[in-house]
């Protein structure tokens, strides 16, 4: 049977690519971030996943604005890299695993969860950057990835309720896979940030504090928490925090917390991670 | 703009929403153009005769030759997009980002090693003019 056995939250801010890109992460301004990362690498080569169901979104790259799906799971063979507007990150193409994806995508789709199939797209720095900081750089990436994109460019992005439901319903869907598979979601975006008008630069830690708590000891909780809250106290873009929901609601009940870590800045965000362990 | 939204009291913001969307489609979809190479030169070496080929408004045509970046979230631009615009301009969004809160690079980056700035005074209107 294939088994979700841990979840991992981080940001998945641009620039952290880039310093990696250009050898910038020994520079004093990068340097307490990728430290900050180091435990998280250490608990990733140990854990050796199969298969990285990767909960992220598209910054109008995979899709325009001709069609902007509200959950779209990835069923390629293969996703290149996307030139974002600076020339492709030179990191390698993403390999998915089709043949789970498509499971998934039925078992999603009649327990209620109506997901958009999408079997051609480019992925972009919203999947690549938790790539580089937990996999490092390696030539080819260890393991298969199923992309999940999620609508957070118009509003209103789906509820952080809706994506927790889903990270359920994807749980069951995974355990219904007879491969012995070794599964790890990724939760990514946030935390709080702000990258747009007069605005920009908005950082909230204590709402940040209370939601990686909260991950572990009230997930209820944060699946109460209105649009709107996220976007007026923790900057218009931590509504991304609701893939952080859908990927802990893929871990069942109970959840360990195994390593935390936070910091301001990589750029215009507040980043964190988070690593929690099936119990 | 139809109708007041709840988010739309939140000062130094603006929400990309259905109404901005249609707005601002083929502003967005010009953006999204310059996610090739060969457009991004075709682009800069003449912009005028580069935006003719989108059914723009003058005044979100304007604003693009100006880099008048909040001007652009205004008319409807998603900032996702228009992140693509700096990026042609060899800047980087950081760059983008401290114009928009009217600083220099330098001071915004300072401003964010110091922590950003807190939602104090930003959650809505009526705060920010209490001051």
């Amino acid at each position: 049977m294939a088994r979700i056995i841990a979840g991992v939250g981080t940001s998945h801010t641009p620039a952290i690519g880039a310093a990696v890109d250009n050898g910038k992460a020994d520079q004093p301004y990068w340097q307490p971030l990728f430290k900050g990362y180091e435990p998280a690498k250490r608990w990733m080569a140990d854990v050796k996943p199969d298969v990285v169901i990767m909960v992220y979104n598209d910054h109008v790259n995979a899709f325009d604005f001709k069609m902007i799906p509200t959950f779209a799971l990835g069923c390629a063979d293969e996703f290149p890299i996307a030139d974002e507007g600076w020339g492709p990150r030179p990191v390698p193409a993403v390999k998915g695993y089709p043949d789970l994806a498509g499971h998934l995508v039925e078992s999603l789709v009649l327990d209620e969860f109506d997901i958009t199939i999408v079997n051609e797209m480019q992925v972009d720095h919203g999947l690549t950057v938790p790539l580089t900081l937990l996999f490092g750089s390696p030539p080819e990436w260890p393991c298969r990835v199923i992309p999940l994109a999620v609508n957070v460019v118009q509003y209103p992005a789906p509820t952080g309720r809706r994506c927790y439901h889903l990270g359920q319903a994807i749980r069951r869907a995974v355990e219904s896979w007879e491969e012995d598979l070794k599964v790890v979601i990724f939760g990514t975006g946030g935390m709080s940030h702000q990258i747009q008008g007069p605005r920009a630069g908005l950082t909230n830690p204590v709402f940040d504090k209370a939601f990686l708590d909260d991950l572990s000891r009230d997930p209820e909780r944060l699946t109460r928490i209105p649009p709107l809250e996220y976007l007026r106290d923790a900057g218009a873009e931590a509504i991304e925090l609701v893939m952080w929901l859908l990927m802990r609601g893929a871990l069942g009940p109970k959840v360990e917390e195994v390593y935390r870590f936070y910091h301001i800045p990589a750029s215009s965000t507040a980043v964190g991670n988070i690593i929690l362990e099936c119990r | 703009m139809v109708g007041e939204k709840p988010y739309d009291d939140i000062p130094g913001t603006w929400i990309f929403d259905a109404r901005r969307a249609r707005a601002g489609y083929h502003l967005n979809q010009f953006l999204y153009t310059l996610m090739k190479e060969s457009n991004r030169k075709a682009f800069l070496a003449d912009e005028r005769s580069y935006l003719a080929g989108f059914k723009l408004t003058e005044a979100q045509r304007a604003a693009v030759l100006e880099r008048n970046w909040n001007r652009l979230l205004e008319l409807g631009a998603v900032v996702y997009a228009l992140a693509k615009l700096a990026f042609t301009d060899g800047r980087s969004y950081q760059f983008m980002a401290s114009q928009m809160t009217g600083m220099s690079e330098k001071e915004y980056v300072d401003m964010m090693l110091a922590g950003g700035h807190s939602p104090e005074g930003w959650r809505c209107r009526s705060e920010r003019e209490k001051g």
